[in-house]
């Protein structure tokens, strides 16, 4: 009785109350996305928003069990837990609905749910705790694999139940992977190749060549290796004015994609071997990330080519928005930002929403409810959401970075990342930032599990934090 | 870098990021008023531009099959506003029940994702023309609801259903197997509707349009230049004599059964009847659905078509094949006589025969049909000391029978073909344990037992006969629109057997109509043409036997090949000979001789359907 009065004392209510107004503001949403007062007969579309109300009382009585829960068992158990979700995500595979070409729901009577809300906080606290081993660091091979295979063996299992969306959230963890020390070559190794994917498409390969090329250069230089980078720009030049003579294609023009490629090599060798001598193993590494983007945007642009069909190709470059399609594969993006831009500053008043009117559409509550927050309370609601989000993420980043054990911390990153991928993918996808991942907005989603797994995710972290001063593991 | 500068960092990206939102945010919202405006007066809309599928002909150009314009009633449900019901209902003449239905349907498919609130899907189907004009005078009614024009069949003629097929909306697996298909699109479910749906079909076109609030269209969305236009499939002309395949069905009335007749220097089929048929309208759009469970619960099928899928042992018209391969493998001679005291006795088993003049050679075997002279003839195919033992010469016998079409799936035109049966020695090591000899399995000489052939093998081996040795796979497609028929239907194909032993079997199916002493079907000859033929009966377990009669015609450069089956008709004499020959005289001559006129009228009005039933 003692633990539990001191327990309740340690608790984060600034993160309570943003949690709780966060939930309350989502369900109204959820309310006016699934209610038209002018036709309530003949279109009334069920009761989604009753539904939710019972996962929301679902998901305080949880919270109250997590309280009660002694946080040594989230440490202890993580690897168990973790263990069973897997097995959740495999049995899904089997027994599961399909919704949507994914095979990613359970089904009983009218509730559906979703294993993969519960193995994010389960893939959370078992890499919370490998990091948290005993001396771990990213340079010891044994916790790097470790680490690796709890990572991927989720990812792998989603991709096999045609759920891409999900799957992609686990890219969230790079964030504590970040913060624990990970080299950040990792992550500018994929932004690179991001920019590179999306330049494939837009632009030929000689001039990704070029940005590529002007960019190690760039590099280099501001790496104070002056000398070797004009080297190397010297002998790029020279064996690309003789390389134009060379190089011809099929129509007798000169090759400039052969010619720049033969300077690049020219140049990398001359430098390399420089590096080399003088033991500069930094411009190692910048060439070797210069050739793979090179090799990648070729390969890319191959598949991209050759190997894709007409149709994904469109697909592609749609999502990507790269390509006009305003009442094909872009039509629910346009048709949001119409809602979302006909909000105005203040909104059309609730439930007023008529862009949202027989908004029944499963997608309308669930992917694009943030539609509904535009129509009906405009920008100084979408803008009060974005921003309680980002408190949200802050408060989050602000509690990890004041846990005595590791254990508590990365799971505190994880959290956080997770809700930022959600929160930038959801909302992004809505105005027409971000390509259309089918990913639930957190706490204003219709849907039980999400709603349920997001609370947990939450609120493990707030148990965690009330032992703040002490080492769990 | 530090640990707690990454942390710093990582709180600088996500600032970052809701800062890059809110900018977005207050653009799209405050700052860019085309979207505010795109919400209050117009939607864009994505019109399917549905082609018409290819007009189907006769091998003479007759137009069989063409289109008609029906309409699909559209629902936009996030643009639907209150309307009244009652109205509704009476302007499209549905009850309400199908209206609550139709409704309810939308719903599911909108909970299961399939359509969506902001995109047009269909809500009522096929409402025909003059209905839908009434529902356009009061479209201004009901917001959100619009038509669609497409286009349904017609039937010209009320004959060749099961040729033609039907057309229905696509399901699910065709759906995925063809990215083409979408929800609502129309396909070939059976006949040459399926197997030529590639080029039926054509090409959908998209239209993309501005519509105000009332539904009405303000015109296209970028100038039309994102549109693309529908293209019509491609004509099909198709081997069929539709006044032929009519008069068949004619003949055929108040019959079970079926008839093909086939063209054979080209494999192409002339009519293709199975009886009972249907009229090919009862499988138009709605009444589809209405007709399709009457037509499937009849229990003499309709639906079935037999030409290509009812089974039946040949019979007596097995015995010119018979004597084929008794010639080709050298153990039968033209001139040897046999004699028969009216049944074949062999090791106190016996097979009858008719009483006769005996004894008889190959020619008059054919024309008397004795069972006697093909029971010897059988038993030296499979005795053959050349091929060591009856389980060689069965295995023999059966290639034979393969080169003519025989125990396997001809490849016409049509996927649901049967294959029939042809027996071979691991069938009957099963049956009888490896103990059996050619004596057990004598049933197979006369065409009974457990051989199984189907109408249009009968017809094709009719051809190969008339051909002296070949023929080309049995199909009705004729020609496609600028493009060419499957190359497989140009192929001549061999039956093994060399031309010089067809003389004698083709002088025997003459003998069969035309002899003075002891023809087994002189009803079927026809003033002025020299048609062969040769009648058959194929046993039947449950119930009166069926009449089976092949037949071509002229004997010198053939033109047609026919073989029809009378099921619970008895003996082959006695409907189908009469049906073939009238079917051959109204082919060649287009009319029928004044003296065969009570022939037609007599096979016309009888009713074997209703006559078994009382
Ligand atoms: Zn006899």
């Amino acid at each position: 009785m003692r633990q539990n009065i001191s327990t309740l004392k340690g608790i984060d209510w600034f993160t309570v109350i943003l949690y709780l107004i966060l939930v309350g503001f989502g369900w109204l949403n959820i309310y006016a996305a699934n209610t038209d007062p002018e036709v309530p007969v003949f279109f009334d579309m069920g009761k989604e928003y009753l539904k939710q109300l019972v996962w929301i009382g679902f998901s305080m009585v949880t919270i109250g069990i997590i309280f009660l829960t002694d946080s040594k068992f989230f440490v202890e158990f993580s690897y168990i837990f973790y263990a069973f979700t897997a097995l959740l995500l495999i049995l899904v595979i089997f027994l599961g609905v399909e919704i949507n070409s994914a095979k990613a729901w359970f089904q009983v009577g009218g509730m559906r749910f979703q294993p993969v809300e519960l193995a994010k906080v389960a893939a959370a606290l078992a890499i919370a705790r490998a990091m948290s081993r005993f001396q771990f660091s990213f340079n010891k091979l044994e916790d790097i694999a470790r680490l690796a295979l709890l990572w991927v063996t989720p990812i792998l299992i989603i991709i096999l139940q045609n759920d891409t969306g999900s799957a992609l959230v686990y890219f969230a963890f790079f964030i504590p992977f970040f913060r624990e020390g990970m080299t950040p070559y990792i992550l500018l190794f994929g932004f690179i190749a991001i920019a590179v994917f999306i330049l494939t498409l837009i632009i030929p390969n000689y001039s990704i060549l070029l940005i590529l090329s002007a960019g190690l250069f760039l590099l280099m230089i501001l790496r104070k290796h002056l000398k070797e980078s004009l080297i190397g720009l010297a002998v790029a030049g020279v064996s690309y004015g003789i390389g134009t003579f060379i190089f011809k294609t099929e129509t007798g023009e000169t090759n400039y994609d052969m010619a720049l490629i033969t300077g690049m090599i020219a140049a990398s060798l001359t430098v390399g071997t420089i590096a080399l001598l003088r033991q500069f193993p930094k411009i190692g590494v910048y060439l070797l990330l210069f050739w793979s983007s090179v090799v990648f945007a070729y390969s890319t642009d191959y598949i991209f080519e050759e190997v894709l069909s007409d149709y994904q190709r469109s697909r592609i470059l749609v999502l990507m928005g790269l390509k006009e399609d305003p009442l094909g594969a872009g039509y629910n993006v346009n048709q949001s930002k119409i809602a979302i831009g006909s909000g105005g500053l203040t909104g059309k008043g609730f439930l007023q929403g008529t862009q949202t009117k027989f908004n029944f559409v499963p997608e309308q509550s669930t992917d694009f409810i943030f539609c509904t927050v535009g129509e009906e309370w405009g920008f100084l609601g979408t803008s009060t959401v974005v921003i309680l989000f980002v408190i949200l993420l802050m408060r989050l980043v602000f509690l990890a970075e004041r846990q005595h054990s590791d254990f508590s911390r990365v799971y505190g990153y994880s959290v956080a990342a997770i809700f930022f991928f959600h929160i930038a993918i959801n909302i992004g996808m809505t105005i027409g930032l971000a390509p259309v991942i089918g990913i639930p907005l957190p706490f204003f989603s219709y849907g039980g599990s999400s709603l349920w797994g997001f609370t947990i995710l939450l609120f493990i972290f707030l148990k965690l934090d009330t032992n703040r001063t002490q080492l769990i593991r | 870098m530090g640990n707690s500068n990454r942390s710093i960092l990582i709180i600088l990206f996500f600032v970052l990021i809701g800062i890059i939102f809110i900018i977005r945010l207050f653009v799209l919202q405050v700052v860019d008023p085309s979207y505010k405006y795109s919400a209050e007066s117009n939607t864009q809309r994505k019109l399917t531009e549905y082609p018409s599928r290819g007009l189907i002909y006769d091998r003479f150009g007759k137009l069989l099959v063409s289109n008609q314009a029906v309409y699909d009633i559209m629902i936009v449900p996030r643009e639907v506003a209150p309307f009244d019901t009652t109205d509704f209902c009476n302007v499209l003449n549905i009850s309400r029940p199908e209206l609550d239905r139709a409704y309810e349907e939308m719903r599911r498919n909108m909970r299961s994702r399939r359509i969506s609130s902001f995109k047009p899907s269909v809500f009522i189907k096929q409402v025909p023309a003059d209905q839908y004009a009434l529902f356009q005078e009061k479209q201004y009614k009901f917001k959100g609801f619009f038509g669609q024009r497409r286009t349904v069949r017609k039937y010209e003629y009320p004959h060749a259903a099961h040729v033609f097929g039907y057309v229905a909306e696509v399901n699910e697996a065709t759906m995925q197997r063809d990215p083409y298909y979408a929800l609502g699109d129309y396909t070939g479910i059976s006949g040459i509707e399926n197997t030529y749906e590639r080029f039926l079909r054509g090409r959908k076109g998209a239209r993309y349009v501005m519509v105000d609030v009332h539904g009405r269209e303000k015109g296209s969305v970028r100038g039309g230049r994102i549109d693309t236009t529908a293209v019509a499939g491609k004509n099909i002309t198709l081997t069929l004599d539709i006044d032929l395949q009519a008069y068949g069905e004619e003949l055929m009335r108040n019959k079970t059964g079926s008839i093909v007749a086939i063209e054979p220097s080209t494999g192409e089929i002339l009519a293709m009847v199975s009886s009972p048929g249907y009229d090919p309208s009862l499988l138009i759009g709605r009444e589809r659905s209405r007709n399709f469970p009457v037509l499937s619960r009849d229990s003499l099928s309709p639906l079935l078509n037999r030409a290509i899928m009812s089974a039946y042992p040949p019979g007596s018209t097995f015995k010119m094949v018979m004597g084929l391969i008794g010639l080709q493998e050298n153990v039968l001679r033209t001139n040897t006589p046999y004699s028969c005291s009216g049944a074949y006795h062999a090791r106190g088993l016996s097979v009858g025969c008719r009483h006769h003049r005996s004894p008889v050679d190959l020619i008059p075997s054919l024309a008397v049909s004795c069972n006697t002279y093909y029971c010897i003839v059988f038993r030296n195919v499979l005795d053959n000391p050349a091929h060591g033992s009856p389980k060689a010469g069965i295995e023999k016998w059966r290639e034979y029978l393969n080169n003519f079409g025989f125990g396997k799936r001809l490849g016409s035109d049509f996927f649901n073909e049967s294959r029939g049966f042809v027996p071979g020695s691991g069938y009957y090591d099963r049956i009888y344990d490896g103990r059996w000899s050619s004596l057990t399995v004598i049933s197979l000489a006369i065409g009974q037992g457990e051989i199984l052939t189907t109408p249009i093998q009968m017809a094709n081996m009719t051809a190969a006969i008339a051909n002296k040795g070949h023929f080309y796979t049995p199909h009705v497609v004729k020609d496609i629109e600028n493009d060419t028929i499957p190359s497989r239907f140009e192929e001549r194909h061999h039956t093994g057997i060399d031309p010089i032993h067809f003389d004698p079997i083709i002088e025997g199916m003459e003998q069969a109509i035309w002899s003075e002493t002891g023809s087994t079907a002189r009803i079927a000859r026809i003033p002025g043409i020299s048609i062969s033929g040769k009648t058959g009966t194929a046993q039947n377990p449950h119930g009166e036997n069926h009449s089976i009669f092949v037949a071509f015609a002229p004997k010198e450069n053939p033109q047609i090949a026919i073989a029809v089956y009378v099921e619970n008709a008895g003996y082959g004499s006695t409907f189908a000979a009469p049906i073939a020959s009238l079917m051959v005289e109204k082919y060649l001559n287009r009319e029928i001789h004044a003296n065969r006129k009570w022939l037609e009228t007599r096979m016309l009005n009888i009713d074997l359907i209703n006559a078994t039933k009382h």
